[in-house]
């Protein structure tokens, strides 16, 4: 068993949590309520958006890593 | 959104009297995280500017992985901070409102759904366990123009006995991976699946056969513990990663069931 490196099941302090690990319980999880300004944030579109972000900015961090050149943002 | 150009993000919500603000970290805008309390619960708030937060500055800011690496770690660590003292029902992420009085609106027609979220968590945790297939994809052989002017039939022989080795892997792997959610989910309160994770976010080069979330009781959280610990001992096809406790997010919004992993 890994505990992201350790061996029991204490609670971790300091060690930092996987942005995935979060992306799925923040994304995918939690109460979903229509706040007003979220309203025209349809839920399923949130985490698409994000998760896209998430895997263009891999990629792209990789082809910097690569290249050495600016990567265009994704579109607005 | 609001003529002072600020919103209202919405944290969570618990239940009233368990809650204090003081010692909470910073809110996703910096800002100091308040309450707000109707209908016998509390709900943490902070005011955040409707230019960073506000529905079109939204869109645009969650394509930035920085901006919501940063906002998706704050709300967490507000959360996290509260649910030290108190069962606590935590919102989706951007959960925004124009102003306070449209946060307690909710809560006053929400109130039952929210009661009962909070009686679902109440002295339980949510844990999450991954397992990862023990063997490595196969990567395939290079297929070169070398190659393939090689004895051709050893080759083919040779691939055909990795592929079926691979495949029993996958399968073993699999197998495992249902064995462990079966016997986790016994001795969970709910458990939830979530959509393994890719290799590359992950950056786990192998792959995810299991990404589940259970809800734990306090006082089995020492069972389950050792249960992980036999699991792991039992099917070397898998290898797992515990992660948690976490504030309870897999099992507040109606969606918890078991199922196939």
């Amino acid at each position: 068993v890994t505990q992201q490196g350790g061996e029991s099941l204490a609670p971790l302090s300091g060690e930092r949590v996987a942005l995935v690990d979060l992306l799925d319980r923040l994304l995918g999880g939690g109460v979903v309520i229509c706040g007003d300004v979220t309203l025209s944030i349809a839920d399923v579109d949130l985490v698409t958006v994000s998760l896209r972000a998430l895997v263009t900015s891999v990629s792209a961090l990789a082809e910097v890593r690569d290249s050495h050149q600016d990567v265009p943002g994704p579109s607005r | 959104v609001t003529a002072e150009g600020r919103c209202v993000w919405l944290y969570a919500v618990t239940a009233n009297g368990a809650a204090a603000v003081t010692g909470s970290p910073a809110g996703v805008g910096g800002e100091p995280v308040r309450v707000v309390r109707t209908a016998g619960l509390t709900a943490f708030v902070g005011h955040v500017d409707v230019l960073e937060f506000g529905a079109a500055a939204l869109r645009r800011n969650l394509e930035e992985l920085a901006w919501l690496d940063r906002t998706v770690r704050a709300h967490h660590a507000v959360i996290e901070a509260i649910a030290e003292g108190c069962p606590v029902v935590p919102m989706r992420l951007a959960t925004i409102y124009a102003t306070d009085e449209g946060v307690a609106e909710m809560m006053r027609q929400r109130a039952t759904d929210l009661r009962w979220a909070l009686s679902q968590i109440r002295a339980r945790s949510e844990w999450g366990v991954k397992a990862f297939a023990a063997q490595p994809t196969d990567p395939g052989l290079p297929c070169g123009p070398g190659r393939a002017t090689g004895p051709g039939a050893a080759y083919l022989q040779r691939r055909r006995a990795q592929l079926a080795a691979n495949e029993s892997g996958r399968r073993a792997a699999t197998a495992g991976a249902q064995a462990v959610h079966t016997e986790l989910c016994r001795l969970s309160a709910a458990a939830r699946l979530y959509p393994p994770q890719s290799p590359d976010l992950a950056r786990q080069p192998a792959r995810m056969v299991l990404n589940g979330a259970y809800l734990v009781a306090n006082e089995r959280a020492g069972e389950f513990a050792a249960a992980i610990a036999d699991l792991t001992a039992t099917y070397r096809s898998v290898r797992l990663a515990v992660t948690g406790p976490w504030p309870a997010y897999s099992f507040v919004g109606g969606h918890e069931a078991g199922g196939q992993p």
